[in-house]
């Protein structure tokens, strides 16, 4: 996902002089390319995101669309208060780069699990949300930052994350994306961790729940009509986020719902249940163990379905 | 006008303004008077009427909280009504205590959370290098200020970048909110601090306005590095009994005798040419 995020922001930059990549030290092997091709329109600000993030608000008041490249919490937490004060509140054309959002670097420990940045850059007024899904959404996602105006945060994974789309015509910041309709159940995904709910829903098919299936690459504007729609179709909406359960995703797609006036929805938010981890392990590891891996989404599915005496045929 | 004239006028709009609004930080607002009447009047390059122009100097005052002096430099400048100085912390106004961009021509950058100016600064004076546009960006830091960390990673970066487009003011009047700066984190040796960060400094009187013009023309045609102009203030300069003491970081000048001795002082040192713009208002008292 980074290295698309890095192969578009190339063919972006190429077109277009004003685009800048400040680092914060870190793409060892991923930025390589952009450096290469495009020294000029990169700057490396050393391991100083305070600094890094004013001083991108500042290039952007010049006139530049910057982009800040960091991983983990490091561009955002370590951040926030330049984020909000520098950034967002002059509408500066910043775009905040996270790589690694949740458990990407699960070995490595807790400093460097992402799993509150969601809530928190969502809290910003002035700051549109991103978690593409996909290689496909991170492409699309990384261009519309790119023209949309103002302050934005891409939540990215890592490598390795799978192709799922084949494509998508007319990606929009603040639009769900339907993948398949279903009975009963819809399931929400944002961020990487769509390949678990992918792979959940298809489990959840073969033993006779037919769920219906969307992406949300936008966090912040939440998509209000398809939440809406679905609240009237569906009885059970189960939302997967990599990031704590608190303030994040889930907590914006309930939002929505506690304000409809007639909802026969009910909500099953999956992801971290307000915890730091401290267990060593790899991401999938981490995933199953948190309880957001595809089985235990499965699980937890046909667990309300079952309290509830919600009749699936 | 001249900055002497612009000066006086500041510091009696700061008076004024902090006693209308029960507002704080005069003794910052008096120390940093003279820094900002030189700077708007003799140096930068700016016009009210047209605040946005292109080849504009950008003037960030980092330590927002002396915002008052920014804004009375500004509509004495002719950005703005003086008449509009009074709502200063007042309900609907466009004034806020720590300065603030939004609707106000002239002010380039809100700020108020100290330790951010520098950067933004720096990030200002870089991408105005990588266009090869020729204005200098100037930002006002207060010296506990640079307690904050960020205040230093700046200072790195700039040298790195030699942004000789970079011109920083330290209000140093030695004082910050509970105490002297020596006895709150120790900032000395700050000049060699500064030095050692690569950074051309020059240590001058922030009360003399020859100093400063000579110290901001120097700075400004400095070849190969940011400068920082260490400006020796006094902390609420021009009323005795507000000069070194902590209690004016946050006092107001109250009504009656605190009000009516800061007004008469000030009056004393007033420059040829000017009147007092609140002379009916101070009668009345």
């Amino acid at each position: 996902m980074r290295d698309t995020f890095v192969k578009t922001l190339i063919d972006i930059a190429k077109e277009d002089m004003n685009v800048h990549l400040i680092t914060g030290d870190l793409g060892f092997g991923v930025l390589k390319p952009f450096w290469e091709q495009l020294p000029d329109q990169f700057t490396n600000a050393g391991i100083a995101e305070q600094n890094m993030t004013s001083f991108a608000a500042g290039m952007a008041l010049e006139g530049k669309t910057v982009f800040t490249y960091s991983i983990g919490n490091f561009p955002t937490l370590r951040a926030i208060e330049q984020i909000r004060n520098d950034c967002a509140y002059h509408n500066a054309n910043v775009k905040i780069v996270c790589v690694g959002g949740g458990f990407v670097y699960g070995s490595l420990g807790m400093s460097h699990h992402a799993t509150e940045d969601l809530s928190i850059m969502r809290a910003l007024p002035d700051v549109t949300v991103l978690a593409p899904g996909d290689l496909v959404e991170a492409e699309h996602a990384t261009r519309a930052i790119y023209e949309h105006e103002g302050t934005c945060y891409l939540r990215l994974g890592r490598g390795g994350e799978k192709r799922i789309h084949d494509k998508i015509d007319n990606f929009q910041i603040g639009k769900a994306i339907k993948i398949k309709d279903g009975e009963k159940v819809a399931i929400f995904s944002t961020g990487a961790i769509f390949d678990e709910a992918m792979e959940a829903s298809e489990m959840l098919k073969e033993e006779g729940i037919n769920p219906a299936l969307y992406t949300f690459p936008t966090v912040k504007p939440i998509d209000r009509e398809t939440i809406e729609e679905c609240a009237k179709q569906y009885d059970l909406i189960v939302t997967v986020e990599e990031h704590n359960v608190i303030g994040g995703f889930g907590s914006a797609v309930s939002e929505v719902l506690a304000e409809l006036v007639e909802t026969k929805a009910r909500v099953l938010k999956v992801g971290l249940n307000d915890k730091y981890s401290s267990i060593v392990g790899s991401q999938k590891y981490l995933r199953d163990i948190y309880g957001m891996s595809s089985i235990k989404i499965v699980e937890k599915v046909k667990g309300v379905l079952s309290e509830q005496n919600i009749n699936l045929s | 006008m001249n900055s002497l004239q612009l000066a006086w006028k500041i510091r009696r709009h700061g008076i004024e303004m902090t006693h209308i609004s029960k507002g704080s930080h005069i003794g910052a607002i008096l120390s940093v008077t003279d820094i900002i009447a030189v700077l708007y009047n003799d140096i930068a390059n700016i016009d009210s009427q047209n605040p946005k122009m292109p080849d504009r100097d950008r003037i960030i005052l980092s330590k927002g909280h002396a915002g008052a002096a920014i804004y009375a430099a500004l509509a004495e400048k002719g950005f703005f009504d003086v008449e509009e100085l009074k709502t200063h912390y007042a309900d609907g106004s466009r004034l806020s205590g720590h300065v603030s961009h939004k609707g106000i021509p002239g002010v380039e950058f809100s700020t108020g959370s100290l330790g951010h100016g520098l950067s933004v600064a720096a990030g200002m004076a870089y991408g105005a290098k990588k266009d090869q546009k020729n204005h200098n960006v100037f930002v006002i830091l207060g010296d506990g200020e640079c307690d904050e960390g960020s205040v230093w990673e700046a200072a790195l970066m700039a040298n790195h970048y030699r942004l000789n487009n970079l011109v920083a003011v330290i209000d140093h009047n030695k004082m910050q909110s509970l105490d002297f700066c020596e006895n709150t984190i120790e900032l000395s040796p700050f000049a060699n601090k500064w030095k050692a960060f690569g950074w051309n400094v020059i240590d001058i009187d922030g009360h003399s306005h020859d100093e400063l013009r000579d110290a901001y023309n120097q700075a400004v045609s400095s070849q190969n590095k940011p400068t920082v102009i260490i400006a020796n203030t006094i902390k609420g300069k021009g009323i005795s009994f507000m000069e070194n003491d902590i209690l004016w970081h946050y006092r107001f000048p109250h009504e009656g005798e605190e009000y009516d001795s800061a007004v008469a002082e000030l009056k004393e040192q007033m420059p040829d040419g000017i009147t007092d713009m609140y002379e009916s208002e101070a009668q009345k008292i």
